[in-house]
């Protein structure tokens, strides 16, 4: 073996003989104490998944823009209407059709109703509808993905084929027949568009479990011995809330549309309630005399739509850096 | 005149978190016909220095170099597409992951007659039969049956001798072999290994060879540099590097790996601790926080590269005068 | 170091078979046979290593022994008692006395979970200890494992592969296991990190009488850690001796080309080193070939090795055998 240091002597004087290089102090070449250095050290801040998506979903204008116009639109959803003199219900014949001014920001219907009222109304109506329809979907899909990914086998088959089945029949088809047996109600709407509507959701959930179930820290997982149950909520789920939470922010606005369609149809919210669909659908006869009536709430549909769409778009950014370009 | 010539070479990569110094100011050469290995830990800039050279980086990245040479030619000054053109002709390059490196969907014939028609403006025939004997050179049997074959028909060490019949096939006078074996099993490597040996040999091209492993750089290289934390500590011939190391990080690197003729249980000496973050590198040497004999002044200021012979350099405060008796014990 | 030879785990003629469906029809399967009939035995306090190529089946027996895998047949028996046949809630007993350390540092940790939440997960699974007790095991582990308590609150993302490698081992000695299945535990390291993992496994089976199953490709490495070797291809046991016993006396030609195979790191050695060259690839575990499996590579190929393939056999010193030229 060699001495690493002295062998042969040959050590060759080093070119770098300048005054710096013999100038610097003896007590410099004195050892560091080594309890003091700290050989663990993980230097970088610590940040979980969540904050990390937050700070990349901040820097997308866009998707910024979408979260305030919806905050805006929410907060004036639930306080509006209190500090409104009107009601969405007082009729005033003497009021009617009139054209926004100062007292009626939007106007009035034919009812001398204010419009700026019932849009706000119609704004508590749609986004309950998009939000509370898009988490039963979000609950559905999740357990009955789950459950269909991760035993896989029969079950997967028994529970995919009927899925297929329910996705073969046009949803409108049984959404209508569901209204008119149920009665136009928010509930009987709810519970309309939960039938279809988590087999996305579902699906999307399934395929994330497939891929995750293979993962090294699920066989760690069944190594320790947790229950399948355990894992499926534990660790599968919440490495899917990503690509889910997407899927369901998309899912909002379809909601809120497909309501809006439903009641432009008539078949959705009953008079004197309103939703963004009800009152496009009661603007329809003065659309040329009385513009604003359908033009506001129709704004109001598009805002939203577009608003959440951007927020969509940026939490897919925000969550799967991947699909970045 | 060396073949590769690197003045300075520093490569940086932006990222969410900061400026990530991958490579620091590195210097080296390749000599004609010469193999050097490159060896260091992932993360200590091993890769990234050959890449940049290759100007095959990500758009996050920049660099910059006093003086980049290659075959008399001025790298510096080159574009992209110019280099394009001499990546495949004058330099070959062969990945660690064989897979990922062709193109599942294309025949392994188009993938190595395309290349050579391109670089070589020969005719389809004239490609194909050149390439049935590069097939024939890396020990592909019945090479005509496998030029029509897709890349999963292939096993991973014969993938891999197809990336090195790619990289050889217009007779580069540099080859590049990034961990070329670590996919690979013990049995296959060795393959793989002798035939990278003789294909030196045969063709008098020079090779670089980045790798973790030792073993490997013992069997396949002349020269080597230590790289550690985007810097060369040491460089060397292997005699040199194996037998007179002069930096501990070297030390480290020889005293933790098992030999089979060690007999069971003799204690292996872990280099403690891990690499340092090159988003916020240490000031003065990067092995400082990992060195059983570092010193005040190791934490202060980079060491200078310090020649040893024609052959031998090393960057480490040990080796200063005033710095002798500090790690004198040491044997390896 | 005193090993006593009581026996803490044993594998009889344990096979692991999966079906493969071939093409878009399920009716014609193939069986890809990962295990293969192979016994041996652990005694306490000692490491026994697996040594083979990739695809030879290694892994498979780690995580058969586990039962993450239902055995085909065979028995497995953890100190005389048969777990091969235990459902869930039964094996969970075994769970906490049995624990694995991956390959895959990166893969192998939720990266949704902070460290003190990995490591606490298998004693919440086992409901050991609770509140505040609980938590102190957790900081007492971290410790443990050479890292510090404010590490913690951290993502694994955030440590490197060597101190993710210590987190698993952390997570695994949590429920205060007996047995240790080291599933290519350093493989993904680099060169000065496999050491710290290796010393502290060492350590650690000394500190507390622990039991490995060393699983890996790395000759070296399973010289260095184990007592007993067994090196397996293509789903069988091909040599199975001590330690020092193997790597004194090869006599399976595998063993010796694997041997042979490995790059010295030692530029005088390395030329001097004669190379036993084997040809070609390992053959596919789906269709493997009749008689010995390793005929196809084996340059002492001879007639009979195609027709019947060798068994075991001791052939003194408990070294065991599977070849036919150690029986003339």
């Amino acid at each position: 073996m060699h001495s690493a240091l002295n062998k042969n002597g040959d050590i060759v004087v080093p070119r770098e003989s300048s005054l710096v290089w013999h100038d610097i102090p003896d007590e410099e070449f004195e050892k560091l104490d080594q309890s003091a250095k700290q050989s663990e050290v993980v230097l970088r801040k610590s940040k979980s998944y969540w904050q990390d998506a937050w700070s990349r979903f901040r820097k997308d204008p866009l998707a910024m823009a979408g979260l305030v116009v919806i905050v805006v639109i929410t907060l004036a959803a639930i306080f509006g209407p209190i500090f409104s003199s009107y009601s969405y219900e007082d009729q005033n014949i003497a009021n009617q059709n009139q054209s926004p001014s100062l007292e009626h920001w939007f106007g009035t219907d034919k009812f001398g109703r204010d419009i700026f009222v019932r849009t706000l109304y119609g704004a508590r109506i749609s986004l309950t509808i998009g939000f509370v329809a898009a988490g039963i979907n979000l609950v559905i899909g999740v357990i009955y993905g789950g459950i269909s990914g991760y035993f896989g086998g029969k079950i997967d088959m028994i529970m995919m084929r009927f899925v297929d089945i329910l996705y073969g029949v046009p949803d409108l088809l049984y959404i209508i027949l569901l209204m008119m047996f149920l009665g136009n109600t928010l509930e009987s709407i709810l519970i309309a568009l939960s039938l279809t509507y988590w087999i996305g959701t579902a699906r999307m959930v399934r395929s994330q479990v497939i891929t995750l179930k293979f993962q090294e820290y699920t066989l760690a997982a069944k190594a320790i011995g947790s229950s399948n149950l355990r894992i499926l909520f534990k660790h599968l789920i919440p490495n899917s809330m990503g690509p889910i939470i997407v899927t369901v922010t998309f899912l909002v606005p379809s909601a809120i549309f497909s309501e809006a369609f439903l009641s432009f149809l008539g078949i959705g919210i009953q008079v004197p309630m309103a939703s963004w669909g009800t009152l496009v659908n009661d603007a329809i006869p003065s659309l040329f005399t009385q513009p604003y009536q359908m033009l506001f709430p129709a704004i109001a549909i598009s805002i939203t739509m577009f608003a959440l769409n951007f927020i969509g778009d940026g939490l897919r950014d925000a969550l799967d850096p991947r699909l970045k370009k | 005149m060396h073949l590769l010539q690197v003045q300075n070479l520093r490569t940086t990569f932006r990222i969410d978190a900061g400026q990530v110094q991958a490579v620091r100011g590195i210097s080296f050469y390749v000599k004609k016909g010469e193999s050097l290995g490159i060896v260091g830990e992932s993360g200590s800039g091993k890769s990234v220095s050959m890449l940049s050279i290759m100007k095959l980086l990500p758009q996050n990245a920049e660099l910059q170099a006093d003086h980049v040479q290659f075959n008399g030619q001025d790298l510096n000054q080159i574009d992209q597409k110019e280099m394009r053109k001499m990546l495949g002709s004058e330099i070959g390059m062969i990945f660690q992951d064989p897979m990922s490196s062709l193109n599942p969907l294309l025949t392994i014939g188009d993938q190595i007659v395309e290349p050579i028609r391109i670089h070589q403006k020969i005719s389809k025939e004239a490609a194909r039969k050149k390439a049935i004997d590069i097939l024939r050179i890396v020990e592909i049997p019945s090479p005509e049956k496998r030029l029509k074959q897709y890349p999963h028909e292939f096993s991973g060490g014969m993938r891999q001798r197809v990336m090195i019949a790619i990289a050889i096939s217009c007779n580069p006078k540099l080859l590049i072999a990034d961990e070329p074996t670590t996919a690979l099993d013990v049995t296959i490597q060795a393959q793989i290994l002798d035939l990278m040996h003789d294909l030196k040999n045969k063709m008098q091209t020079s090779i670089v060879m980045i790798t973790h492993d030792l073993g490997v750089i013992a069997n396949m290289c002349n020269r080597v540099l230590v790289m550690y934390g985007g810097t060369i500590v040491e460089e060397g011939t292997i005699r040199e590097i194996f037998y007179q190391p002069k930096h501990p990080y070297t030390w480290g690197l020889i005293k933790s790996i098992p030999t089979v003729s060690t007999g069971k249980r003799e204690k292996l000496i872990p280099i403690p601790g891990s690499p340092p973050d090159l988003i916020a590198p240490p000031k003065g040497c990067p092995f400082t926080a990992r060195c059983e004999y570092a010193m005040k002044i190791c934490e202060k200021i980079p060491p200078q590269q310090i020649t040893l012979s024609e052959t031998h350099r090393a960057a480490c405060w040990l080796m200063h005068p005033k710095a002798s008796g500090v790690a004198k014990e040491v044997t390896v | 170091m005193v090993a006593s030879k009581e026996k803490l785990l044993e594998v009889r003629h344990l096979k692991k078979h999966f079906e493969m469906k071939k093409g878009l029809f399920a009716s014609s399967k193939s069986v890809l046979k990962a295990v293969d009939d192979i016994s041996f035995s652990i005694n306490k306090g000692e490491t026994f290593g697996l040594v083979g190529e990739s695809g030879c089946g290694k892994t498979t027996v780690g995580r058969t022994i586990l039962k993450l895998y239902e055995p085909t047949s065979g028995q497995i028996l953890y100190k005389d008692t048969p777990i091969e046949g235990l459902l869930h809630k039964e094996m969970l007993p075994y769970r906490k006395k049995m624990q694995m350390i991956f390959q895959d540092p990166y893969a192998s940790l939720d990266p949704r979970m902070t460290v003190g939440e990995i490591i606490a997960d298998p004693l919440i699974v086992h409901s050991m200890y609770s509140g505040k007790e609980r938590m102190d095991r957790v900081k007492e582990l971290i410790e443990l494992v050479g890292l510090q308590r404010d590490h913690l609150n951290r993502y694994p993302h955030e440590f490197s592969g060597g101190q993710r490698q210590r987190i698993g081992i952390a997570r695994a000695l949590a429920v205060e296991p007996e047995f240790l299945i080291c599933d290519e535990p350093i493989s993904a390291l680099d060169v000065s990190i496999q050491a710290q993992v290796v010393n502290m496994l060492e350590e650690l089976q000394e500190k507390f009488g622990l039991t490995y199953l060393f699983v890996s490709h790395d000759l070296s490495m399973v010289r260095h850690m184990s007592h007993k070797v067994g090196v397996m291809y293509l789903g069988s046991l091909v040599e199975y001796s001590e330690v020092d016993e193997l790597y004194t006396n090869m006599q399976h030609p595998y063993t010796q080309a694997l041997l042979s195979a490995l790059p010295i790191a030692d530029p005088d050695r390395a030329e001097q080193s004669e190379r036993i060259h084997l040809q070609g690839d390992v053959p596919s575990p789906i269709n493997p070939p009749s008689g010995c499996a390793f005929r196809t590579r084996c340059k002492f190929a001879m007639q009979v090795c195609s027709e019947e393939k060798p068994l075991l056999r001791d052939i003194g010193n408990s070294h065991m055998v599977a070849c036919h030229l150690s029986n003339q």
